[in-house]
């Protein structure tokens, strides 16, 4: 077996490190509350709607990390819960039920509810296996998709109307959907923090390093890591309500099996198991996918490498090079 | 290292994006697909325009003229995205392209909530056509269902008494078969909808409709599964046995990789690259002569928005404030068109006809000539459920 | 009966084209532990060689030939350069690092040969279909493809139980350390296992060329059915793979092909219409989540893992 998926503690490398990795989080956290300020001054408001998809798909990332970098279950099918969070707010706009208070509380416990199927089948597997079962369940929500006739198939629908909260928040003022979005980031990560550091996220992360040990000791890892699949999957399912509503549009791409990839690209590129990790890789990746893209008209021949050079070399993304370069 | 220029740059081009001087010019933002394997037909698409606007001096109206090319990427998260980049970082004035009815289908509602003029230069979606369809937004290409049936027609004109039809099954791939079974009179003896769009071999398909034993198989098949279902039509032996009857299936881009295995399979079409007005002679010639390739009918499309544009700011008189005197001026279809004259249905989408054509050898090239016309001056059946008057 | 037959055939054609593509990749996988998402980008590329190798030799098979060498080049230094240095790390890291090479084979090869695709077309012989049985008419490349898999197969399965560099790949599996402390140079074997992996994925790419397609992407989504395969089959088997495959195959195509009729017996046309082709896509995603509920480990675990 390769070397296994290293903890991250805040022990690595030295304190000037730990304050360099510390600056820039709260520069980035910073600067992205400053952000519809600027697009109002300037009066560029698709740096807020770009912003805005950061923070969605950052959410997502979040909520991957949390079962891939600290429970160890590297799930390939995590678009899969955009999807159906995505879906579920769009089936009931068309469906003439446009009340946030409906739809996202039923995107949630629609990605709870698939996640505890997928979970409760594919945790009894490990390792590739596991990889690969995750992203066949999530092909197959994905040829649901298009076969969903009535909501527009593989045309996807076009949302009419955002979801509504009986006028205590417009989701239709940028600004303010915008703040809303992060919000539920910086729940998520606070959400995040809590759990790993309790006694259930404890014996997650033991789990991940033995789970044979953790079992000898006689905690049932099957029960624990499926809630914890669950709570990630039903966090993804509600960025998938919000990715929604940001678009105004529903479709099968959304849970395409290279959407998946690139979410798993985020939190590696961000940082393994670290908080703010998954925030800076989608930030970092969604600029350069957009930044390079305006460069040069072959943007992946520069992306590909520079990935391939990530997962080589630096150890921990960029929170474990800020941190203190290579480890494991 | 690399990585943190590269972050830099990209920092660094997002935001010198509305810094640069305000000349007057008409801006232009183009979305359509110039990554994948169906980068073929955007280029085709950017060729096209570009010739268009080089045609015109580079002027539309009198104003000079500024292009922002998008590629969507064929998705249509992304191509809605890049649409707003274009509606509200670069405020541009016109929208040209979109080849995907999805893609379409999801960048349509800021466009109409920005009240963006548009020119869809193929994607026809039937919801476009009908409940959708908005003021500002026009159609330079046809509504899904109205080259199917005109195959459809024709088949009938051929005698086929029983049918097997096949497609990709999503809404494009059900408009087209629900557009040959509208005017088709025979018996369809099988309908086939194979997963899109990544089912790439049609053998199980090809057995069925040799077992149903019909007189003829209409497929519709858009882009490199065109080619890929050809071939394997030709390879079980089919033809020659059983005909075929296309529509966008086999093009001008799909033709040179087709060759020999294309040639006598009819489709129909509103654009024929032999059509012979003057303006398509020159269209076609000149494309020719500075591409070193034939145009297809998505170039043919999207060089007609030029014309379209260009009257319409030619009516204002360059003052793009005047959207709803543009509107007017546009719902004329005053310009030359390559198809040759066609008129506007309330929903914006062509009223035109639609021609048989034929694969040919011509000494070691392959081309699509016209044949006959199979319908005059034919509207869409989705313009009544159009608001619009 | 004999509709059937033909689309068993059908199923076991298809089969054979995914095992061609499943080999090199468990092969690979079971020995080098290696998550290969670039693998696709083999089989795109040995389509690629083959076209282009095609129009300027004239000959389908130098054309055939020259792919297969240039595959195994490709690969060769694909894994001096970049893979070996994945080997020990994490599946996660690996996923990454190949999930790049994907990305960059795509655009490499937009850059080389253009976006437009191309053909690689078959001898005149080969544009036909013969009667196998009676009533029964065959494509006649799709039966040359059955054989070239089966003898692939037959040729694999005597390098890997009979010659000494398949003792050395079976003992390199099980424990590498002791190979190399046997004075073997495993670094020199893994190169050249990966080598035969990209030459195998390579072989696949050119065989579907005249049926399929060569473009950019071809690779990514029989990839993911490959890994279906490998999963079911279990990693590592060669034997799981040619079995799964002929599995994946006929449930793929055969489902394709009856699915929808059932379902119109006892459905409205309408439901039949959308449920048939969603139903048929999803059915090898429900067959291999079956596998691995019951088999954690797919059908033909390897005995060494």
């Amino acid at each position: 077996m390769s070397a296994s998926l290293e903890q991250d503690t805040i022990g690595a490398g030295s304190d000037a490190r730990w304050m360099a990795s510390a600056l820039v989080t709260i520069a980035v956290v910073a600067v992205l509350g400053l952000v519809p300020l600027y697009t109002t001054l300037t009066g560029n408001a698709f740096l807020l709607t770009l912003f805005t998809r950061v923070l969605i798909l950052a959410i997502g990332a979040v909520s991957l990390n949390l079962i891939m970098g600290y429970g160890g279950m590297v799930s390939f099918g995590h678009a899969a819960y955009l999807g159906i969070g995505g879906y579920a707010v769009g089936i009931l706009a068309k469906e003439g039920v446009g009340s946030g208070y409906i739809q996202w509380p039923v995107a949630v416990a629609a990605s709870a509810l698939y996640a505890l199927v997928v979970g409760a089948l594919s945790l009894r597997t490990r390792g590739v296996y596991f990889i690969m079962i995750t992203l066949a369940f999530a092909q197959m929500i994905y040829y649901v998709a298009i076969g969903l006739d009535r909501y527009g198939g593989d045309d996807g629908l076009t949302i009419y109307q955002r979801s509504t909260f009986g006028g205590v928040v417009d989701l239709n003022n940028k600004t303010v959907f915008y703040y809303l979005c992060f919000a539920v980031l910086l729940a998520g990560i606070y959400l995040v923090s809590r759990i790993v550091n309790s006694r259930f996220g404890l014996v997650i992360q033991g789990a991940r390093a033995n789970e044979r040990r953790m079992r000898a000791i006689g905690f049932p890892t099957f029960r624990y890591k499926l809630v914890c699949f669950v709570i990630a999957g039903a966090l993804c399912g509600l960025a998938g309500a919000l990715l929604a509503n940001h678009t105004n549009f529903i479709s099968p791409a959304m849970m395409h099996w290279t959407r998946s990839g690139d979410l798993i690209v985020m939190v590696v590129l961000g940082g393994l198991g670290t908080l703010f990790g998954p925030l800076i890789g989608a930030l970092v990746f969604l600029l350069l996918e957009e930044g390079l893209s305006r460069l040069t008209e072959y943007p992946d021949l520069f992306l590909g490498p520079i990935l391939l050079l990530v997962a080589i070399y630096a150890h921990g993304g960029i929170e474990g090079l800020l941190r203190g370069g290579r480890r494991g | 290292m690399i990585k943190t220029t590269f972050v830099a740059a990209a920092a660094l081009a997002l935001v010198a994006g509305p810094a640069m001087a305000q000349q007057k010019t008409v801006k232009i933002g183009f979305v359509s697909t110039f990554s994948g394997p169906t980068a073929v037909i955007g280029n085709d698409m950017r060729n096209s325009f570009e010739l268009g606007l080089d045609h015109v001096g580079r002027k539309l109206g009198g104003l000079p003229v500024e292009v922002i090319y998008e590629d969507d990427t064929q998705k249509p998260d992304v191509g809605v995205q890049k649409t707003k980049k274009l509606i509200e970082s670069d405020h541009v004035d016109f929208v040209v392209g979109y080849i995907w009815s999805n893609v379409l289908l999801a960048s349509l509602k800021p466009l109409v909530d920005s009240k963006t003029m548009t020119v869809v230069t193929n994607a026809g979606s039937s919801k476009f056509a009908g409940e959708l369809c908005s003021p500002y937004v026009f159609s330079t290409s046809w509504q899904n269902d109205q080259t199917p049936e005109a195959m459809g027609m024709y088949m009938n004109q051929k005698g086929i008494k029983k049918a097997f039809l096949i497609g990709p099954n999503y809404a494009a791939g059900k408009d087209m078969l629900a557009g040959v079974k509208l005017t088709y009179k025979g018996a369809v003896v099988g309908e086939e909808y194979t997963r899109w769009p990544d089912q790439l071999d049609f053998s199980a398909e090809l057995s069925k409709a040799r077992a149903a034993n019909p007189d003829a198989i209409f497929v519709f098949y858009p882009g490199g599964a065109g080619v890929q279902f050809i071939t394997q039509y030709v390879q079980a032996g089919l033809k020659g046995k059983i005909p075929l009857y296309q529509v966008f299936t086999i093009d001008e881009l799909s033709l040179p990789r087709l060759k020999d295995l294309a040639v006598g399979i009819p489709g129909a079409q509103e654009w024929v690259n032999d059509l012979p007005n003057a303006a398509n002679k020159k269209f076609v010639a000149d494309y020719i002569a500075k591409y070193k390739k034939r145009p297809s009918f998505y170039g043919a499309q999207t060089y007609d928005a030029v014309g379209l544009i260009n009257s319409a700011i030619t009516a204002v008189k360059g003052d793009l404030t005047k959207k709803d005197a543009m509107r007017k001026e546009m719902e004329k279809a005053d310009f030359a068109s390559v198809r040759g004259h066609f008129t506007y249905g309330n929903n914006h989408i062509p009223i035109q006809n639609f021609y048989l054509q034929d694969a040919v050898k011509e000494g070691d090239d392959y081309v699509l000539k016209t044949v006959a016309t199979i319908v005059k001056d034919d509207q869409d059946r989705f313009h009544d459920k159009c608001p619009m008057k | 009966m004999l509709y059937f037959i033909e689309q068993s055939l059908n199923g076991v054609q298809l089969g054979m084209l995914l095992f061609l593509l499943a080999a090199g990749l468990t092969l690979v996988f079971g020995i080098m532990d290696l998550v290969n998402l670039a693998h696709g980008s083999l089989y795109m590329l040995g389509a690629y060689f083959a076209a282009t190798f095609a129009v300027l030799t004239g000959s389908f098979v130098a054309a055939v030939a020259l792919a297969l060498i240039g595959s195994l080049i490709v690969g060769m230094v694909l894994e001096v350069v970049a893979i070996r240095r994945l080997y020990e790390r994490s599946h996660l890291d690996q996923v990454l690092g190949t999930f790049g090479l994907l990305l960059f084979f795509n655009e490499a090869v937009r850059l080389i040969w253009g976006p437009a695709g191309m053909t690689l077309a078959l001898p005149a012989a080969m544009l036909t279909a013969v009667q196998i049985i009676p009533g029964v008419f065959y494509p006649v490349y799709r039966l040359v493809i059955i054989l070239a898999a089966l003898a692939v197969a037959a040729l694999l399965y005597f390098v890997v139980m009979r010659t000494r560099l398949g003792m050395l790949i079976r003992a390199g599996a099980s424990n590498r350390e002791m190979v190399g402390a046997l004075g073997i140079n495993i670094k020199l074997l893994y190169t050249l296992v990966f080598g035969l992996g990209a030459a195998l994925a390579g072989f696949a790419g050119v065989m579907q060329a005249p049926i399929l397609t060569v473009q950019i992407g071809m690779g990514e989504n029989i990839l993911i059915l490959a890994f279906v395969v490998i999963i079911i089959g279990g990693i590592g088997s060669i034997r799981g793979a040619f079995v799964a495959a002929v599995f994946v195959g006929l449930v793929e195509t055969v489902g394709r092909a009856f699915l929808p009729d059932m379902l119109h017996r006892i459905l409205s046309t309408n439901a039949a219409a959308t449920l048939g082709p969603a139903l048929s896509s999803m059915s090898i995603y429900m067959v291999m989540a079956a596998v691995l509920v019951f088999r954690p480990e797919g059908l033909f675990p390897a005995a060494s893992r």
